[in-house]
């Protein structure tokens, strides 16, 4: 049992995720299939809402990652909305940082695309 | 010196955040602020997730050993596997990813298995040590200096 709660929203042509919790190799595969699911039924714009992360480890990374590199093959990104000291911190310590358009809220990270 | 804390866990993911929490409680009385915990939590963590994906190559294949010391001004954290030996200079640094130069490629070298997590144990404690012993196995030994005492 992970402690990671994962939620999605689905608009006319994104779709926004909700996670909650902590994001680690306990959660990771959760958050990889719950991406991998929208991916292939050709969701490519795809938001993550991460006010509610508590904790990212390098392998929950992984899986925001892997999502970034299929989405931009077809024209999509995956973007962040609302990213914590923490989460952000990992981000700059990982060197993925610039890779990813962060957003102060969902609002506007859903009506960037 | 003080006393070593041990703790013996599967390798499982579903174990990692009692090891975690087992080491981050010895560096609360330590005297680590609650960044420098959160470090030590994450080094911790990257470095359960190697063992169990890189030296025993799946969950459940051993035990992970996890020890924790306080010497002079130094919190030690050891961890013991029995999994398969480990050069960690065979892992590549990984390469800042540049928001204009994002190629599929460089984002795969930053991702490459195992080298994020060494990265992260690298940057978030003051010495990271790996023996490694086809025999007796790998141990690796992370040291972060304990905050200076107010006078």
């Amino acid at each position: 049992m992970s402690d990671l709660s994962i939620s999605v929203e689905s608009f006319k042509r994104v779709d926004l995720v909700t996670l909650a919790g902590r994001v680690d190799s306990n959660s990771a595969s959760q958050l990889d299939s719950t991406l991998k699911s929208l991916l292939e039924n050709g969701r490519y714009k795809i938001v993550l809402e991460l006010s509610g992360v508590s904790y990212l480890s390098s392998a929950g990374l992984r899986a925001m990652v892997s999502a970034v590199r299929e989405s931009k093959k077809h024209r999509g990104d995956v973007r962040l909305a609302n990213v914590s000291g923490r989460v952000a911190e990992v981000l700059n310590l990982a060197g993925l940082n610039a890779i990813f358009q962060v957003y102060e809220d969902k609002t506007s990270a859903v009506g960037s695309f | 010196m003080s006393q070593k804390q041990v703790l013996t866990v599967s390798g499982q993911y579903d174990q990692i955040r009692e090891s975690c929490d087992f080491v981050c409680e010895g560096a609360k009385m330590a005297g680590f602020d609650e960044t420098a915990i959160f470090h030590i939590e994450l080094a911790c963590d990257e470095a359960c997730t190697n063992i169990i994906e890189h030296a025993y190559g799946d969950e459940g294949k051993g035990l992970i050993h996890i020890s924790y010391e306080t010497d002079g001004d130094r919190f030690i954290v050891t961890f013991h596997d029995n999994g398969r030996t480990f050069d960690p200079d065979s892992v590549p640094i990984p390469p800042t990813v540049q928001a204009d130069a994002a190629t599929d490629a460089t984002i795969h070298e930053t991702l490459k298995v195992g080298g994020l997590g060494l990265h992260f144990m690298r940057q978030l404690m003051d010495s990271v040590t790996f023996q490694s012993d086809p025999k007796q196995g790998n141990t690796l030994i992370m040291v972060k200096k304990l905050p200076e005492r107010q006078p």
